[in-house]
């Protein structure tokens, strides 16, 4: 793990876009042509670090990613009409049967690729983390916990000097896929409190907003005892929650945003290349409010250029070249190593039909 | 065009003997064209615009209450359409007029300073320096708002609102990061400060000599002679003035889409956080994730912002053309 990370780092100094050349197998492979899929728009920033990476790699390549939304991106990919397709949902069974009839023999690669971390920050003088269970979270957005110094937030932070300053709730006033995947995690594990449906607008109203990411982060920078949410490679010198995952409180990192994956059960009686997960928010060690989105292939293509294609992508999305720059791009949390050798087996198996 | 490179043709001598007159009337013929061409291309893009903008906003105007409910995000439920670009209409008013109030009388103590208060060499420098400020991108004045006025005007804010938490403005839960409309309309103000100051300083100096130093003649003081002279002849100069000022602030954009904290309420609270909104953010905020009706309910909020433009474009045309006759202007 610190292996991988010390090569992330050292992969992110460099400009996906400077070295054609390129290093590793992907380059070995001379492809060339295009390549055009679409789905999860909240994969549309980390795509175009990916785009960009493969097709420094392989200058002939050019990759299009249609962030048109999930449902638009599965549907299009069971038509056929996107050979390859991001979704922040795995294929329900229903939808499972129709892409394999579409894609044939061998069936579907469907494997999470993108995680994208969410952290609960806070502006406090002179505090740095606190912990927070996800009811106090919940409360506190909902505006129904007050002040800094309430006992749902005291209680779990017996140290911290708490000051009885009011709570500013900051949350993004445009429409966004950090809001839902935020709303997701408090709607899954605090249902009783947090009673909204998750969508990218925020349902409460009378609260503080701003747009944008650097918009909420500075605006919670603005003012003492606001709290915001934020893609978490952007928040700055806030102050950030250890959120409550069971009788713990977790600290954000990469690893144990990643780690949801890796202990969440995957889902049974699928075919060999579909890594499907029911993802837990309770495990402990783990930071659980995370985005996970898949990416979607079919194993056997009936065109060779594009089997070729898909593989060649998804390898280097796997790659660790792959992870850093989305985790430089898109701040997403790197797959961890186990992972990405779990799926790329089923990446390698991409082939042409006949 | 064809008139200025006449090659030797041979039927030319003929003609451009007959006159070089006649070369001048093609010219000025010519011009006419271009000049009222130029003048129709401004009506035609107008009634473009009025055009697309009804034709763009017939649906959301014409749909259901719930289907706009259902298809605009933030569409409050079992409302009219009214009721819907109501709060939006009252947040562009509020702002608008709250930054006029606060622009206009520092504008004209600048206009008057600059024409006739300053030395020639330092009104120079100071009219330069407002001419350039109105050429400052509304996205650094959204900027700076953000990042410098609103943390530093928090706490005048806040004691605004305890010492005068009466007063209907600045009553409410006053917010800690400022975000608020009352911030906004200072950075608006600010924005159309320039435009006010470099028109009105036109028009004071337009004053006739005779007036002014009439008056000084009199025993008028430099302020009696500006108050009793100046003033009067300036007086419709200086609503146009703020008429394209409050042209300006009713449309800007950027810098409120960046500074404000958003809410759709009727409120006067310009202190607190959430309580109002202007349409030309909320369309710039909503549109790239719009798509169907709330795209057509977005344009129509715009053709409910290009109405109160026209409106009030033409309400300073009226006022200026009333007042033309003491103004001395003609």
């Amino acid at each position: 793990m610190v292996g991988a990370l010390a090569l992330s780092l050292a992969a992110c100094g460099s400009d996906p876009g400077a070295d054609p050349s390129g290093e590793g197998s992907e380059s070995a492979l001379d492809l060339s042509g295009e390549l055009n899929g679409g789905g999860a728009s909240s994969q549309e920033s980390a795509m175009e670090a990916w785009r960009a990476g493969f097709q420094s790699q392989n200058p002939d390549v050019t990759v299009n990613y249609d962030p048109v939304g999930s449902g638009g991106g599965r549907e299009s990919f069971i038509s056929g009409a996107f050979p390859f397709a991001g979704s922040d949902a795995a294929l329900d069974d229903e939808e499972m049967a129709d892409a394999e009839a579409q894609c044939g023999e061998g069936g579907v690669v469907e494997y999470p690729g993108y995680i994208s971390p969410v952290a609960v920050a806070f502006n406090l003088e002179g505090i740095d983390t606190l912990n927070l269970t996800p009811e106090a979270i919940a409360g506190i957005f909902a505006g129904e916990i007050t002040a800094w110094d309430d006992e749902a937030i005291a209680a779990d932070n017996p140290d911290a000097d708490l000051p009885s300053t009011d709570i500013t709730v900051v949350h993004r006033s445009d429409d966004s896929g950090t809001t839902e995947n935020f709303q997701e995690y408090l709607n899954t594990v605090v249902p009783d409190v947090w009673t909204w449906e998750p969508e990218g607008i925020w349902p409460i109203e009378g609260q503080e907003s701003a747009q944008g990411t650097s918009g909420v982060v500075s605006a919670a920078q603005a003012g003492e005892g606001t709290i915001t949410y934020a893609d978490a490679s952007q928040i700055a010198d806030l102050g950030t929650a250890h959120v409550g995952v069971g009788d713990e409180f977790v600290e954000y990192t990469p690893e144990a945003a990643a780690a949801v994956v890796e202990g969440s059960p995957r889902v049974e009686g699928t075919s060999d290349h579909v890594f499907a997960y029911d993802l837990k928010r309770d495990i402990a060690g783990t930071y659980p409010i995370v985005l996970v989105s898949y990416h979607l292939a079919c194993a056997t293509y009936e065109d060779a250029a594009t089997a070729d294609l898909v593989k060649g992508f998804y390898s280097y999305i796997l790659s660790d070249e792959g992870q850093a720059a989305a985790a430089d791009s898109a701040g997403s949390a790197p797959l961890s190593s186990e992972l990405r050798d779990q799926f790329l087996p089923s990446v390698e198996a991409i082939t042409a039909a006949g | 065009m064809t008139t200025t490179d006449s090659p030797p043709a041979p039927v030319a001598p003929v003609r451009r003997r007959r006159s070089s007159g006649d070369t001048e009337r093609g010219f000025s013929r010519t011009f006419r064209w271009i000049a009222t061409g130029s003048g129709a291309l401004i009506l035609a893009t107008l009634a473009a615009v009025a055009l697309f903008l009804i034709v763009r906003a017939w649906p959301a105007m014409t749909a259901s209450e719930a289907e706009l409910a259902d298809a605009v995000p933030r569409y409050p439920d079992d409302t009219s359409f009214l009721a819907y670009v109501g709060p939006l209409v009252f947040g562009t008013l509020l702002a608008a007029v709250l930054a006029l109030l606060m622009a206009t009388p520092v504008a004209m103590g600048i206009a008057l300073f600059i024409s006739h208060y300053a030395p020639r060499r330092l009104a120079q420098i100071l009219g330069y320096l407002v001419d350039l400020l109105a050429a400052i991108p509304s996205v650094v004045y959204g900027l700076w708002g953000v990042a410098v006025l609103a943390p530093a005007v928090a706490p005048v804010w806040t004691w605004l609102n305890e010492w005068f938490g009466w007063f209907p403005l600045f009553a409410g839960n006053v917010s800690p990061t400022a975000r608020t409309l009352a911030t906004v309309s200072v950075v608006l103000a600010v924005m159309i400060l320039p435009i006010i100051t470099a028109v009105s300083r036109e028009v004071f100096l337009q004053t006739p000599k005779l007036h002014e130093e009439a008056a000084l003649a009199l025993g008028a003081t430099r302020w009696e002679m500006v108050r009793t002279a100046v003033l009067p002849f300036g007086q419709s100069g200086v609503i146009s003035a703020a008429m394209l000022g409050l042209g300006r602030a009713l449309g800007e954009t950027m810098a409120v889409l960046m500074i404000l904290s958003p809410g759709f309420l009727y409120s006067f609270k310009i202190l607190q956080a959430a309580q109002q909104q202007t349409i030309a953010a909320y369309i710039a905020l909503d549109f790239p994730e719009a798509s169907g009706l709330a795209v057509n309910a977005l344009i129509a909020t715009g053709l409910a912002l290009f109405v109160i433009t026209l409106a009030v474009n033409m309400a300073a045309r009226a006022i200026v053309a009333r007042r033309k006759d003491f103004s001395g202007a003609n």
